[in-house]
């Protein structure tokens, strides 16, 4: 069966394996090798492809809830957004969410995401009590801060390498409404960016749109939007129709002078330097969500998601040097998000550390790929490093010298024999 | 607090139906044997519809516990749903009147024994809604499966009086007759897809019909004319086909 991720690349031919119980798993462990496994695909690259993928989603219950500490327990097939639907109203909200709420739990723990918040709250794992994790040799072992420390470290933003994630208990923030009041801010150039940042890092959830298009001066002008959840009672969420793309975009509709076309209307759109409004929720966290198969926009031929993340000391530099290159590239993509983010955590492959992240949408088209590695060598050059839940095609170096903890993840994995079972397209490249 | 008790609750179109129940706002009694498995569904749909669920211990060839069974149930339910059903193994059966008997006492002995406990029940508050799961496989013995058609089609004519006798009585009783439906009893069975119903569908079927005060369904709806045409083959012909 041919399987794609949220990339619409590479497409690649898998045996899709489905299993009804723990005893069927574990003998489809122990039947196969290459495998992997996979939620909703919305992993962008080949993280979550391989010649054998385990469909996680089927096994999507929701187990129990106490009221009393908000401690959630699901199956990890149990979508993101099935637990807004049903806990919003209730006045609970995910204490970490990424900018997407169609990923599953098992998912969200072996991206180990981030969101909005991630200055102040940390990765996902942060909210992850415990979950169990089915080991190549079909053991299942729970897994926590307390329990079999390691594993945790390692499957948390793991990416599925090593086993399979069962089922998880996470912990709910207690909200007082759907709404968030935003403050929007409005900047001319990456030093503004910077002091806005820095301004408003109290705020509980910030995030940049970026314009990589811009030139000179105007490098790293950005619209910031902050915000925090408002008090106002109102927890009166329901579902909302989705905007369709309903076939593959002909490849040359996104093109340098189109993007430029939306760039100018999205930075005008907002007309003060800052301005003041209430959301709701979907807007603020979800707003690709909105819109059904978005990614259709950039072709049949797919796209990338290119982000790095620098250490605050130089992000601005870097950042700058970046930014000039894709410029000059005029290959720049309209979705390109910035964000300054809080302090590492000790999970052996999560990918965010103290300092700024640059997302970027590219289509694959002739061209792209050399300027990735262009750009991966200024990553390098200042010290960051690159999210594998968005690559397709960083290389083996290139990864490695971004994550000081591979050694121990590979040892870790050669220990449980996790490398003889578990193995993506992406792990086989960057050599996991 | 309605409540709808659903007997032989493990099935795959047993599952369904407590689904759609709970999606529509009701409480649900799932009774199973070692229902301690169906923990996990009962919590899950719970927790996503905010609803009760409970989860007993019911066997249904346990004739003399299903009085004590009824009473135990402390909120009476409005509604019950009987989705018990054993295939069995026809050529089994023909050689071993264990099976037999087994196909017998599941499809129609345990199910009329906790019906008229029910019906009696129902009777006496004059309310309450009775439905029950046979199968197109009671509306003509062929010679594949006709032990479990013969069963099947008793209990047919069980819910026949049934819904004859309460209908003085305000009381409903729907007699459900799948065709081909995708569940477990059925993965070793080369069914045809365009025949082949999910449970999901005879799910919404049985919900529709109940919400519409129906007597009898067909579930996938063309079952009606199959099975009406199979129906009407004279004997000595039907005799000689391999259906």
């Amino acid at each position: 069966m041919k399987i794609k991720s949220w990339g619409n690349y590479p497409l690649n031919n898998s045996n899709n394996l489905n299993f009804g119980n723990e005893e069927d798993l574990k003998t489809i462990i122990d039947n196969n090798n290459q495998l992997i496994p996979f939620g909703n695909g919305r992993s962008y690259g080949d993280s979550a492809l391989s010649k054998n993928i385990i469909n996680i989603k089927p096994h999507n219950y929701f187990l129990s809830f106490e009221e009393s500490d908000g401690i959630l327990h699901v199956q990890s097939g149990v979508l993101l957004s099935e637990i807004i639907n049903i806990f919003v109203p209730k006045g609970w909200f995910l204490k970490i969410t990424p900018g997407t709420k169609l990923i599953t739990i098992g998912g969200a723990i072996a991206s180990d995401v981030h969101g909005k918040n991630h200055h102040i709250e940390g990765c996902f794992s942060e909210c992850v009590k415990e979950f169990n994790l089915m080991l190549p040799s079909g053991e299942i072992v729970a897994c926590s801060k307390t329990e079999n420390l390691e594993l945790f470290r390692a499957t948390c933003g793991g990416m599925g390498l090593t086993g399979i994630i069962l089922d998880a208990k996470i912990i709910l923030k207690k909200i007082y409404s759907k709404n968030i009041n935003q403050i929007t801010i409005k900047t001319k150039n990456l030093k503004e960016t910077f002091e806005a940042f820095e301004k408003y890092k109290e705020k509980p959830y910030s995030v940049a749109w970026i314009d990589c298009l811009a030139k000179q001066d105007n490098i790293g002008k950005c619209i910031l939007m902050v915000g925090d959840f408002d008090d106002d009672g109102d927890l009166n969420y329901a579902k909302k129709n989705r905007l369709n793309i309903p076939f593959n975009f002909p490849s040359f509709v996104l093109n340098s002078l189109s993007v430029k076309l939306f760039n100018w209307f999205y930075y005008r759109k907002v007309i003060k330097l800052v301005s003041n409004k209430k959301v709701d929720l979907d807007t603020f966290f979800y707003p690709l969500d909105g819109i059904k198969n978005w990614n259709r926009i950039y072709g049949k031929n797919g796209f990338t998601q290119y982000q790095f993340i620098l250490p605050l000391k130089t992000s601005y530099l870097g950042l700058e040097e970046i930014l000039k290159t894709i410029s000059l590239s005029r290959k720049g993509s309209f979705l390109a998000v910035l964000k300054l983010y809080g302090k590492s955590n000790e999970n052996y492959l999560s990918f965010p550390m103290e300092g700024y992240s640059l997302a970027l949408d590219f289509k694959i088209e002739k061209g792209i790929f050399k300027l990735l590695d262009e750009i991966d060598q200024i990553v390098l050059k200042y010290k960051g490093r690159i999210y594998l839940s968005k690559d397709v095609r960083v290389s083996n170096e290139t990864f490695e010298k971004g994550y000081p903890f591979i050694d121990k993840f590979r040892s870790l994995r050669i220990k449980f024999k996790m490398n003889k079972k578990f193995n993506s397209l992406q792990s086989t490249r960057v050599k996991i | 607090m309605n409540y709808i008790l659903i007997i032989g609750a493990k099935s795959d179109i047993a599952r369904a139906i407590a689904k759609k129940y709970a999606e529509n706002g009701y409480n649900l009694y799932l009774a199973a044997r070692k229902s301690d498995e169906l923990q996990n569904f009962a919590n899950n749909i719970k927790i996503r519809n905010q609803r009760e669920v409970v989860c007993l211990d019911f066997d249904v060839l346990d004739y003399n516990i299903h009085q004590s069974f009824y009473d135990s149930l402390s909120v009476k339910p409005i509604g019950v749903i009987s989705v018990v059903g054993y295939l069995g193994i026809q050529e089994k059966a023909e050689i071993n009147f264990n099976e037999t008997k087994k196909i017998i006492d599941t499809n129609y002995t345990g199910v009329v024994s906790i019906l008229n406990v029910v019906a009696n029940e129902f009777q006496k508050n004059k309310s309450g809604f009775i439905a029950a799961v046979s199968s197109v496989a009671g509306d003509r013995g062929r010679r594949s499966n006709f032990v479990y058609g013969s069963a099947k089609s008793a209990l047919t004519t069980y819910l026949s009086g049934l819904r004859n006798k309460l209908y003085d009585y305000n009381i409903r009783v729907l007699t459900i007759k799948p065709g081909f439906v995708a569940t477990k009893m059925t993965t070793k069975l080369d069914l045809p897809k365009i025949l082949t119903a999910q449970p999901e569908q005879v799910a919404e079927d049985i919900f529709k019909a109940h919400q519409k005060e129906k007597n009898i369904i067909y579930t996938k709806w063309f079952w009606k004319w199959i099975m009406l045409i199979i129906k009407c083959i004279p004997e000595f012909q039907f005799k000689k086909m391999d259906l």
